[in-house]
């Protein structure tokens, strides 16, 4: 296996509901290529489009569009029995809630085992003996007694390295990660974050990162996409998106994220308004309404994908002058 | 009023016991949310009070408005035992302080349009509910005056905590207790609430008590900010110097915990990583509540209680390892951070 392969190329992946209010357009468009062991970090508000993108990977909307080539395949063109053999299997998902994505009914061995079963053909002992292992894998301590516990007996920590262990039980070649430590505390958030870092380093797993938070992303991933209102509007290198976006969506969250360090006393930067309705977008672009840069052009014509360096793009019909006024 | 002292709010050795009530299970267990609080919010103050979930700050929070009696210990507003007062006074005190809570969703009424919700307490402390004063509360909130016969689900989320507020400030408290005010909240519309907190304190002259578990926030609004662990103040100092100098073990074990927005930072920076979970607060540790996730801890520490000390000028910590000739422990030392990080 060659360990610098694409393993996830997509391409105008696009997500449209139908809805009483008119066409929502969830996710429109988006693309982009992951290599095998990279993270790529989707960061977005409520609204931008990032979850419907990760359930539209999974293929669980069945309204998505596009390709999505894992591993060579088109997973939108495969049956629903071959998406079944690869789901949970070689692509695998952690939610941001586990209380409500683990069955509260089941002991937490039984939802293990079911996955090793079904994928690696493991019998009953075998599959207890797996999960042990995962368990210990993911640093729950004292495994082989925590084992049949139900959800409910666990913290929301402990939870959440049971989803760990549940996502990674057949070794997946991608995880996805939706908002994986949103619900838990700073310090638990740090513990998960570098669980999953070591793991999947180890394992060589591509990760796709779903956050709202740039301050995981700046740690965890390799590449950025930052979406809004449905649209990738940046796409870039970690390194390079922080150190010089050239989106000015991009750059009011940044520069309305608080910082430790920050010793200034003055008001916060804020992005003014709020996220269009998803029914109702302008013609133009999305962001402009809340936009200091924008011109009219912005509110008339639908901002260009711009190439602004190698493997840098920014929605913006202003993207190459601010690329320009970000040089150090 | 004659004299008017300088801590708007003290609490002295305030605690606050929950008991699960006896059941065929068992006999009902008790937890103490709040052991032993003792704290000054001066006027004009904005404090912060930070922790991770069951450490106890909300109950804190309520039980310095009276809407949790605490167990025992005192809650001193401008001077007077707030438990002392006569209906009658406690009922003018009420309308001095108000809160701001972290669900705009859950915590307006759904049936009540914005003009009723924010004339509510207008009406209750006969402050002349005319149509006209919500429509200016309103604007002071930065929500559009057309709108005040939309009911809350009608808003968005930040909108709907712009009401919130805007009912606070209906009453014309002088002390605000927010619990998490923007936690519900996305990135951009939070730095436009944490904006508007900071100009109404300004214009209005108000006294905030900020529980959150946002440092990042807390950092940006509090002049002072106090942290809590499972019911206990462990340290205590301004904002700059307590983000610049954190002294307990567990405060630089959450500070180092926040993610930096900047990823050159972000991975060459040690971080301590704590072993485990917050333990039980039916069941916590003994001695120092933190010892068992102490990296530092010494036998002792399971033994003896530490008492809030002044280490630094202004600056106090519970903690027997540190003292003014020694305020740092383990720190530059390569072998105790190897034994942070899992």
């Amino acid at each position: 296996m060659n360990s610098d392969a694409t393993i996830l190329s997509v391409r105008g992946l696009t997500t449209h509901f139908q809805t009483a209010e008119g066409v929502v357009k969830a996710v429109d468009d988006v693309s982009f290529d992951l290599k095998r062991g990279e993270t790529l970090g989707i960061v977005g508000e409520s609204g931008s489009g990032k979850s419907v993108t990760s359930l539209s990977l999974m293929r669980l909307v069945p309204q998505s569009t596009g390709e999505i080539v894992f591993d060579g395949v088109d997973v939108n063109r495969m049956s629903e029995n071959d998406v079944r053999r690869i789901r949970g299997r070689r692509m695998a998902m952690i939610f941001q809630d586990p209380m409500s994505s683990l069955n509260p009914y089941l002991k937490v061995s039984t939802q293990l085992a079911e996955i090793t079963k079904l994928h690696l053909g493991l019998d009953q002992k075998q599959a207890r003996e797996h999960a042990i292992k995962m368990l210990e894998t993911v640093g729950i301590p004292d495994a082989a007694s925590r084992l049949d516990s139900h959800p409910h007996e666990m913290s929301g920590g402990m939870r959440q390295r049971v989803m760990i262990a549940m996502a990674l039980s057949c070794e997946p070649e991608l995880l996805i990660a939706d908002e994986p430590t949103t619900a838990l505390d700073v310090t638990i958030q740090a513990q998960i974050l570098e669980l999953i870092g070591d793991l999947t380093a180890k394992m060589n797993t591509s990760v796709i990162l779903i956050t709202h938070d740039l301050g995981v992303l700046a740690g965890m991933a390799d590449k950025v996409i930052v979406m809004y209102a449905g649209r990738v509007f940046e796409q870039a290198s970690a390194v390079e998106l922080f150190a010089r976006s050239a989106n000015p969506y991009t750059l009011g969250l940044l520069k309305s994220t608080p910082g430790i360090a920050d010793d200034t006393d003055g008001d916060l930067y804020q992005i003014p308004g709020m996220p269009p309705d998803a029914a109702n977008l302008p013609r133009g672009c999305p962001f402009a309404e809340r936009c200091e840069r924008a011109a009219d052009i912005c509110r008339d014509q639908p901002p260009p994908f711009v190439d602004v360096s190698e493997g840098h793009f920014s929605l913006c019909h202003f993207a190459s002058e601010i690329y320009a006024e970000a040089k150090h | 009023m004659n004299s008017v002292p300088e801590n708007l709010i003290s609490l002295e050795d305030v605690r606050v016991e929950y008991s699960s009530r006896p059941s065929l299970f068992g006999s009902g267990q008790s937890v103490r949310a709040v052991d032993g609080v003792s704290l000054e919010i001066k006027r004009g103050e904005t404090l912060g009070l930070v922790g991770e979930s069951g450490c106890g700050k909300s109950t804190l929070g309520r039980a310095v408005l009276r809407l949790t009696e605490p167990t025992s210990g005192r809650v001193m507003h401008d001077g007077d035992d707030l438990a002392s007062l006569q209906p009658e006074e406690m009922r003018r005190r009420r309308r001095q302080l108000q809160m701001i809570f972290q669900d705009p969703y859950s915590s307006l009424n759904p049936r009540m349009t914005t003009g009723q919700i924010i004339g509510e307490p207008l009406k209750t402390f006969d402050l002349g509910a005319s149509k006209d004063r919500v429509q200016t509360l309103m604007e002071t909130v930065g929500l559009d005056r057309r709108f005040i016969d939309r009911r809350p689900r009608e808003f968005s989320g930040g909108q709907r905590q712009r009401i919130g507020i805007a009912r606070a400030l209906a009453a014309e408290p002088e002390f605000i207790v927010a619990d998490e005010p923007i936690s519900a909240l996305d990135v951009s519309i939070q730095a436009q609430i944490l904006n508007l907190m900071r100009r109404l304190q300004k214009e209005n002259g108000l006294t905030y008590l900020f529980i959150s578990h946002d440092l990042r926030a807390v950092r940006h609004i509090a002049d002072r900010v106090a942290v809590m662990y499972l019911g206990r103040i462990v340290e205590l100092a301004d904002a700059k110097e307590l983000y610049r100098d954190p002294l307990m073990p567990y405060t630089r074990a959450l500070m180092s915990s926040i993610p930096v927005a900047d990823p050159v930072i972000e991975r060459k920076r040690e971080r301590i990583i704590l072993r485990g979970d917050v333990p039980s607060p039916f069941d916590p540790p003994s001695g120092c509540h933190f010892h068992t996730r102490c990296p530092f801890a010494i036998d002792e520490c399971s033994r003896i209680e530490p008492r809030l000390v002044e280490i630094k000028p202004g600056h106090t910590a519970a903690c027997i390892r540190i003292s003014p000739g020694h305020p740092h422990i383990g720190q530059n030392v390569a072998s105790g951070l190897g034994a942070l990080t899992q």
